[in-house]
């Protein structure tokens, strides 16, 4: 009995192992994607790459939150927020360095994700969707109501990171902040990734299929589901870092409850749970309002059209990829592959 | 101890306010089980139009009515051409849906007027009646406002309690499948029920729009305050939307005035989340715990 | 809305080769039986054994996979549920289905208002069933299981159907009020000419009251002969009847 139980320890540990070894080649192989691309690329790219990264960060959380655990959270843009002006706070005032500041942001913003996770934790579908929308509206007015800290509707304006002198005076600052929103969201990617594969991913999931089950088989239902709250609340955080040390600067117009909007969108496109979907989710973000700008351009819109283009998209994809494809984009693209060969066949044969 | 009249006074105007949104999102949850997201966005966009309709020269009431009517199509319409679809899918799909209109609606309305918020006339006189010498925090548009929403809340029951219409409407939200068993065109009764849910939505939109401005995302906070105020009463019961519309309205109205406004939606979460914890079933449900 | 937009139909019932899928499983595997005029015709058998989708399969609430259901000359597959009750067919669902969010009275009315029935109908019901009367203005939530039971025979009753599905009419009621009820499905068989199709598990009440019994088992037609038969027959009892 005891020596079963110690070799299927031993197996367990060495899967475990390898899950770890297997994280770490995939967090390698990306760090080394994300360096050749920001060498590539020009210094407007870089920008968009590293606003891309922090996108990554804050949607690969949500993504797991809502795909593998089931809850759903409009609350992440504001919880952004909450990484942001930490960040902003720590660096500005207090004149922390870049990584513990960075670190502190998001220990903040996964204390706040405790909070609202341990309410979370009873909250059901439209219940938990109703009080995280709450919390998305009411949080950038803190920025008003004291403004003395927060700067108000201006917000907090730190200065750029400098690129430590060892790498060089002709360092952009654009490929250095790509660099440093790399560095996060490889981090994100590695802990996401053995989080997801590890006994508490299957935990999670066992809680989002069935509450009732997972607590019988001895799972702590509420632990569970707060764990996975916290955890990407504190990817938001760590996004809203970044996001500070990436444009300089916290505004509660940054904030506004069409972020978090957005944020559901892209991890609906890219579908639920899935990280490497979080990755198109970013990329969308980035790069539809310069698209729908240069659209906007060339076919002489009004500045009104334009600048509500991208929500507009988010919301016909939102309606649109429900209706259609229940599981998402990834699905929908693979169900429509198989009609369209299907119909292919079909002429074909006829 | 003036100061303390005020705000009430103040309160119970936006508490009615509150009970309107509050029972446009109750309507829709009892006969779909869906917590229509989309309707701060929808009401948003019925009051853009009666603001277009007034600035275009027309007199405030013929705004006041289209405002009404286009709620009426506007529901018709996304109780048909999208909520029926998700009507057996998973909740979360439901969720989704109206939130993609919600920004949806959003966004729309920015390309059409612009995302600078416009003021929007009142009905009658903002200024406050004279009580004794002293002006109080509560003026004729503010009779105007809680005196139209008992008006319609009072329509409304006359209808579900008093016709064949309601009794069919109330059939088809308690027991579906019962319902068309005895031949009641179920889905109609759906269709009719969102319309009629949106048109009080506008109507809220309209009495509110002069104190917080029409903008894309100018009435976010008030859908909040609906659903908050929805959920104090217990979504599924219409007096419980609109006492909790008048409790949300007063405890806000306090905050504001002795805290500052911009604390009052975070108040309101504070008081969602109390609620959820404590009472789930709303303050008046008499079934003791319900999983929410 | 025009009451005769749709003329009710009168006649036999006739199920014919029906099949329904749940998923993969066959529920109801090619059931054929007929249901006249004035008779009740008993269907039993186990749990799980189909019944229920049966009834569900005759009122359009699933889908048929195969076969025909008519009334008279009139195919009733393929409509609209809410047409159901228009072409003559009341059911009464398993768990009674009543609205208990709705007063008796407006339970009852609801019967009715497909075809705009009179109040007077509804007096008709009151005659028959004078407990209901007491407890119109009630929730009917508040009703007890008996009386639930009537209410929702009786509110098929406004519908003026000329077929009748019961559902387990007497499940969760005591033997004497259960007795009650099938007695009462037996009067209103007699006396409006109501063709009966009921779905039970206590085989020995429905067999004492019905004309012909119909024994499902796994989906399938067993046995299907006078309610007298099956009644005296040893190893149908302890087979499928349990009793």
């Amino acid at each position: 009995m005891s020596a079963i139980a110690a070799r299927a320890r031993v197996g367990r540990a060495r899967i475990g192992e390898l899950t770890l070894a297997r994280g770490l080649l995939l967090a390698l192989v990306a760090a080394a994607a994300l360096f050749v691309a920001s060498e590539l690329l020009s210094s407007f790219a870089d920008l968009e790459l590293a606003e891309g990264l922090y996108f990554f960060c804050v949607l690969a959380g949500l993504t797991v939150l809502t795909g593998l655990s089931g809850q759903i959270s409009l609350g992440h843009g504001a919880l952004m927020a909450v990484g942001a002006y930490g960040a902003a706070l720590l660096i500005g005032e207090q004149h922390w360095a870049l990584v513990p500041a960075l670190a502190a942001a998001t220990a903040i913003t996964a204390v706040v994700g405790l909070l609202l996770g341990a309410a979370a934790t009873r909250l059901r579908g439209p219940y938990l969707a109703g009080a995280t929308l709450a919390f998305a509206v009411g949080l950038p007015a803190l920025a008003d109501k004291y403004s003395s800290t927060f700067g108000g509707e201006n917000g907090l304006v730190v200065n750029p990171p400098n690129p430590p002198s060892g790498l060089g005076s002709s360092l952009p600052l654009e490929r250095w902040e790509a660099w440093i929103a790399g560095a996060g969201a490889v981090i994100v990617l590695f802990t996401l990734h053995n989080l997801v594969r590890s006994g508490y991913g299957r935990a999670m999931r066992a809680v989002r299929d069935d509450e009732i089950a997972a607590s019988l088989c001895g799972l702590r239902v509420a632990r569970v589901q707060t764990l996975a709250f916290v955890v990407s609340a504190a990817c938001a955080g760590l996004a809203g870092g970044l996001l500070t040390v990436v444009l300089q600067l916290a505004s509660p117009g940054a904030f506004q409850l069409s972020l978090s909007l957005s944020l559901l969108t892209a991890i609906v496109l890219g579908g639920l749970g899935s990280l490497v979907g979080a990755a198109w989710g970013a990329a969308v973000l980035v790069l539809l309002p310069s698209w729908t700008r240069d659209i906007a351009n060339s076919f002489s819109l009004s500045t009104k059209v334009s600048s509500n283009m991208p929500l507009a998209i988010y919301g016909l994809v939102l309606v649109v990829a429900m209706l259609a494809w229940p599981s998402g984009i990834q699905g929908g693209v693979r169900a429509g592959g198989a009609r369209l060969r299907a119909l292919v066949r079909s002429r074909r044969g006829g | 101890m003036t100061r303390f009249i005020d705000l009430t006074l103040n309160g119970i105007s936006t508490g009615t306010v509150y009970a309107a949104v509050a029972l446009a999102l109750v309507l829709i949850w009892r006969s779909t089980r869906i917590v229509n997201f989309a309707q701060g966005g929808m009401l948003m966009f019925t009051t853009f139009i009666a603001s277009a309709v007034i600035n275009s020269g027309a007199s405030y009431w013929v705004g006041f009515v289209v405002a009404l009517l286009s709620g009426l199509v506007l529901g018709a319409l996304v109780e048909r051409l999208l909520i029926r679809r998700v009507a057996g899918a998973p909740p979360l799909n439901a969720v989704i849906v109206t939130l993609g209109l919600l920004i949806l609606l959003e966004a729309v309305a920015g390309m059409i007027w612009g995302n600078t918020p416009r003021s929007f006339p009142p009905a009658f006189s903002i200024r406050g009646y004279d009580v004794g010498g002293t002006r109080v925090l509560f003026a004729p548009n503010d009779t105007f406002i809680v005196l139209v929403v008992i008006g319609v809340a009072a329509l409304l029951g006359a209808l579900f309690r008093g016709t064949a219409l309601g009794l069919r409407m109330r059939a088809s939200a308690f027991a579906p499948e019962v319902a068309r068993l005895l031949g009641v065109r179920v889905g109609r009764m759906l269709t009719v029920g969102w319309a009629l849910a949106a048109l009080v939505g506008s109507l809220a939109g309209v009495l509110v729009a002069p104190s917080v401005f029409v903008g894309p995302n100018q009435f976010d906070p008030i859908l909040v305050f609906g659903f908050t105020a929805a959920v104090l009463g217990g979504l599924d019961s219409p007096y419980g939307a609109a006492v909790g519309g008048v409790i949300l309205g007063l405890a806000l109205s306090y905050v504001s005035g002795y805290e500052g406004a911009s604390l009052v939606t975070l108040a309101a979460l504070v008081i969602l989340l109390a609620v959820l914890m404590v009472r789930p079933g709303g303050l008046f449900s008499t079934t003791r715990e319900r999983r929410v | 809305m025009s009451a005769t937009g749709e003329q009710a139909q009168t006649g036999v019932l006739e199920v014919d080769g029906l099949c329904t899928d749940y998923g993969p499983v066959r529920a109801v595997a090619d059931v054929t039986l007929s249901v006249e005029p004035g008779r009740v015709t008993a269907v039993l058998g186990a749990n799980g054994a189909g019944k229920t989708t049966l009834l569900r399969t005759i009122s359009c609430l699933v889908p048929a996979r195969e076969g025909r259901v008519r009334l008279g000359e009139r195919e009733l597959l393929g409509s609209a549920v809410e047409d159901v009750v228009r072409r003559g067919v009341a059911h009464v669902p398993e768990g009674r289905g009543v609205i208990g969010e709705l007063t008796t009275e407006e339970n009852l009315r609801l019967g009715g208002l497909w075809r705009g029935a009179p109040a007077e109908d509804l007096d008709e019901v009151y005659e028959l069933l004078p407990a209901l009367r007491e407890r119109r203005r009630q929730p009917a939530s508040s009703l007890s299981g008996g009386e639930r039971q009537m209410l929702s025979i009786g509110r098929a009753l406004v519908a003026r159907p000329s077929v009748l599905l019961l559902d387990e009419p007497s499940l969760g009621l005591a033997p004497l009020i259960s007795a009650r009820i099938m007695e009462l499905v037996r009067r209103l068989a007699n006396e409006r000419q109501l063709a009966v199709l009921l779905v039970e598990q206590n085989a020995r009440s429905a067999l004492a009251i019905a004309d012909r019994g119909v024994v499902l088992n796994l989906g399938r037609v067993v046995a299907d002969a006078d309610a007298s038969e099956l009644a005296d027959d040893e190893d149908m009892r302890q087979a499928y009847l349990g009793f």
